[in-house]
């Protein structure tokens, strides 16, 4: 099979990996090494795609023949996906080459399973092993784990990988048990608590060997089973809280070519996605927990109209308007239309002078948003604005922006 | 009204010499004109009269900031930005010395907003340059051209410099150029188009990656043009292929939804089944069986099933009450703090961790998360209840000779409910089938004492284990 027709069904069965993050990691220059590459902490989003996916990596699989039978995935064993793999050498060249030419930061492989796990993650880490040693590369490398591979493998891939990342898949065990059988959460769980241990020993101890410095991260699939938004937050707050996450990707459901009968056949909206990532932004910068954004009734869904701090606020009407003069700083953070850095300069502002309507239009944050919610020196809001009304202001069109997918 | 005029507008170091000399001079701002042009290159930089060698006390006050924020500014394409740099730092130096605080204020606003679109610019550019192989006499040379909206080439170049300092590259521009050899970087002229490689064998490699990584499924045009607006397409070889895809998008959608299931035309194996110990009622089996324990609701959020460990032939069991943070993520006990000063104390005495069985009253982490952390919290009557039997079974195969019960919840369950730990700790308790029971205080209590506490809490705390020690030497 031609080089290129492997990279057409590698990238295309890899696409369903939310994650493209090169950010985080050593700092590393190539002026040291004399050699390509370099890792400066923010990652570069080199294109994007008509999905609105940012494009950071070379993302690919390095085979999709794989013994596992997961009904959501286009690689599971009893799909009729044609099939191709990746020599390691192949992967090392494509790399490079891709590289050089600046239209990547660098790798993220992952691997359908071959043979053993142990097999396959072996392969893994070979072509990290080259990358650093051989070339001497110094751009990113995201390294997909196999959860039950073995520890001397693991910490090989830790040694050379920025990040490593094992995917819990479905929102809840349920989920899993329904459409991956063949998986075990406790394996998952197990496999990432042992992650936590081996990145945060390799912080503590200079002298221990480099493990994954950009952490860990995972990804589950909203959709695909009836796992409420609750669900889905509850257990994306367990996972950072248990094993330290960068982050938690969400990955919307989407159809796949011959797809298992097992799946819905339509995808959920992509704005459920949108505003579960806004949700996660709440609980781990603004200070919510998911009791206060997974809506009160039955069906623990967000609501797909407005964003969640909205929704939170018309919820709690009694705790507005702001005072934007007098505020700390957490109150002013769940103002609707107040994010981080308007806070900041806010912050910054109203020791030196008292803030203004006009300030606000002046910062750009959008007034509609913001007004109902907020007092200044020279503003206060209606005392009755009805709630409906508020609420139909206040709603953006329905813009699908991936803000925080990346 | 006093005319300056600068060779190179994006100059930090000449727009500052001449600032701070009109501010020394007393110059306000609505008397300055600033000009870039090719005429002005060819003067002297002090051109328009001497710099009083006094600006640097005036203008050395400047907060480091405004640099930062000049230096951004003065790559922006609008000419009107050397005179509001000018005015921003006459105002800092004439008594507004928190402005640039003041983000709303119309000449900081401009600056930031400026500034941003500069600092845009430069992550834009980072992003989208492409570069072209071509042989050289000396090697091959990777060449770009690139179009930037601000003056920004000579700001990003060091950062192409990290990055490939390994090959010999050109970046082109319209009116910069940046060349690295291997050795030294050079600015130089603009270029035009043709001076850089119409393409490159790579490209349709890239195009490939580009099409297949593309989910039709999910099309979101405006977050691409948002990120990626079309003017930097014309010199991005992916983006020839935009239109297309987002053209054929929902008709493949709609035939991935549309296709009825398959059969599998070829069977792979299935992954082995996990290896089972046979059931011989051992230790091992009723590890297994713990590990899927679902009595209580403890299992839910943690990661795994703390069981003991140790030979199973142990005369000691060492029972503490549950696994902490440590222990949940390697699924071992008495592996985080508590173990360790449990391990520091075995040391002392001489005893042997890994002769004796060690284990806890209840086999699942409990906590609160409070943020990134998970704090410790005790396992209630209910889930104690639930999880005792995992450890009647483990006392029942073991029939150790000893047990060491490491705090309170370890005493009840040992040796009843209304046991008092404080009054029973240092003392054998004999339990009746030949099995003697010593109870004292959880490690975890030392390490919760001051530095002062401690020193009266952790003699006490080995001289109870002292009597372990004392009955496996008898």
């Amino acid at each position: 099979m031609k080089l290129s027709e492997k990279l057409a069904l590698l990238a295309d069965a890899a696409k369903y990996d939310a994650s493209c993050s090169s950010s985080g990691g050593q700092k590393r220059d190539a002026r040291a090494s004399g050699g390509i590459g370099s890792n400066e902490g923010m990652g570069i989003c080199h294109a994007y795609a008509p999905d609105g996916r940012c494009i950071s990596l070379l993302k690919i699989l390095l085979t999709n023949f794989c013994i596992y039978d997961c009904a959501y995935c286009i690689n599971r064993r009893s799909s009729n996906v044609r099939r191709a793999r990746f020599t390691v050498e192949e992967v090392v060249q494509l790399t490079m080459d891709f590289y050089r030419r600046n239209y990547i930061e660098g790798l993220f492989l992952s691997s359908g399973i071959i043979r053993s796990s142990d097999y396959t993650m072996e392969m893994l880490v070979e072509v990290a092993r080259r990358l650093r040693q051989e070339e001497r590369f110094g751009g990113y490398i995201h390294l997909k784990t196999i959860p039950d591979a073995s520890p001397e493998l693991l910490a090989a891939a830790g040694r050379w990988a920025d990040r490593l990342s094992i995917n819990v898949e479905m929102p809840t065990e349920g989920g899993l048990k329904a459409l991956a059988p063949e998986k075990d959460q406790r394996d998952i769980r197990q496999a990432m608590g042992r992650m936590r241990l081996n990145i945060e020993e390799a912080k503590a101890e200079k002298k221990a060997p480099r493990f994954a410095p950009a952490g860990q991260s995972t990804q589950m699939i909203v959709g695909a089973d009836d796992a409420s938004d609750r669900d889905v937050l509850t257990t994306s707050g367990n996972l950072y809280s248990n094993y330290r996450l960068k982050r938690v990707y969400f990955s919307a459901f989407s159809p796949i070519p011959d797809a298992s009968k097992a799946l819905p056949l339509r995808p959920p909206p992509l704005v459920r996605e949108h505003r579960l990532y806004q949700a996660d932004w709440l609980m781990r910068f603004y200070g919510f927990d998911v009791a206060e954004i997974a809506p009160p009734d039955a069906s623990g869904m967000l609501d797909l109209d407005i964003d969640p701090k909205l929704a939170w606020a018309l919820r709690h009407r009694e705790q507005f308007p702001v005072d934007l003069n007098t505020a700390p700083r957490e109150t002013l953070l769940r103002v609707p239309g107040l994010g981080v850095t308007t806070v900041k300069k806010l912050l910054a502002m109203r020791r030196h002078r008292r803030v203004r309507y006009d300030d606000l239009v002046k910062l750009r944050v959008p007034m509609r948003k913001v007004a109902p919610f907020v007092a200044t020196l020279d503003h206060r809001p209606h005392a009755e604005g009805e709630t409906r009304a508020l609420r139909a202001a206040a709603s953006e069109p329905s813009r699908q922006a991936d803000l925080f997918g990346h | 009204m006093r005319l300056v005029r600068l060779a190179d507008g994006a100059d930090l170091a000449e727009w500052r010499g001449h600032a701070r000399a009109l501010l020394a001079e007393g110059v306000a701002p609505e008397q300055v004109q600033w000009q870039v042009g090719e005429q002005a290159g060819l003067l002297p930089a002090n051109a328009d009269g001497p710099m009083p060698s006094m600006a640097a006390g005036v203008a050395g006050s400047v907060p480091r900031e405004f640099l930062v924020l000049a230096t951004r500014v003065l790559a922006h394409a609008d000419a009107r930005r050397h005179a509001v740099l000018y005015r921003l730092l006459w105002r800092l130096a004439h008594g507004e010395r928190a402005l640039l605080r003041i983000v709303t204020d119309d000449d900081v606003a401009w600056a930031l907003r400026a500034a941003k679109a500069v600092s845009r610019e430069k992550h834009k550019m980072k992003a989208f340059v492409r570069f072209r192989e071509v042989q050289g006499a000396q090697g091959n040379v990777f060449v770009a051209w690139f179009e930037p909206e601000h003056d920004v080439l000579p700001q990003v170049a060091p950062f192409f410099v990290r990055r490939f300092a390994g090959m010999r590259w050109s970046i082109l521009t319209p009116t910069r150029s940046a060349h690295w050899d291997g050795q030294a970087l050079t600015l130089g002229a603009g270029a035009r188009r043709t001076d850089a490689p119409g393409a490159d064998a790579l490209e349709d490699l890239w195009r490939t990656y580009f099409a297949n990584i593309f989910n039709p499924a999910r099309l979101k045009v405006d977050a691409m043009v948002k990120e990626m607006p079309v003017r930097y397409w014309k010199n991005l070889p992916e983006a020839t292929l935009i239109p297309g895809l987002i053209r054929d998008a929902s008709a493949r959608m709609e035939s991935m939804v549309q296709a009825p299931p398959t059969v599998p035309r070829k069977a792979f194996p299935a992954p082995a089944a996990r290896a089972v110990p046979a059931a011989t009622g051992g230790l091992d089996v009723l590890r297994v069986e713990a590990a899927a324990c679902r009595a209580c609701p403890l299992w839910q959020p943690a990661t795994q099933t703390v069981f003991g460990e140790g030979p199973a032939d142990a005369r000691v069991v060492l029972l503490g009450e549950q696994p902490g943070d440590q222990e949940d993520l390697a699924g071992r006990p008495f592996v985080g703090p508590s173990g360790q000063l449990l391990d520091r104390a075995l040391k002392e005495l001489g005893l042997d961790r890994r002769a004796m069985y060690v284990t806890n009253t209840v086999k699942h982490f409990k906590f609160e998360p409070r943020g990134k952390r998970r704090l410790h919290a005790r396992a209630n009557a209910t889930e104690q209840a639930a999880c005792r039997r995992w450890l009647e079974a483990e006392l029942i195969r073991l029939r150790p000779r000893w047990i060491v019960c490491l705090g309170a919840m370890a005493a009840q369950a040992i040796l009843g409910k209304d046991v008092r730990l404080l009054e029973e700790r240092g003392r054998w308790h004999a339990l009746g089938d030949g099995t003697q029971a010593l109870a004292t205080v959880h490690p975890s209590y030392l390490l919760r004492l001051t530095a002062g506490e401690r020193e009266v809490a952790w003699p006490a705390f080995v001289r109870d284990l002292a009597l372990l020690q004392r009955a496996l030497a008898a």
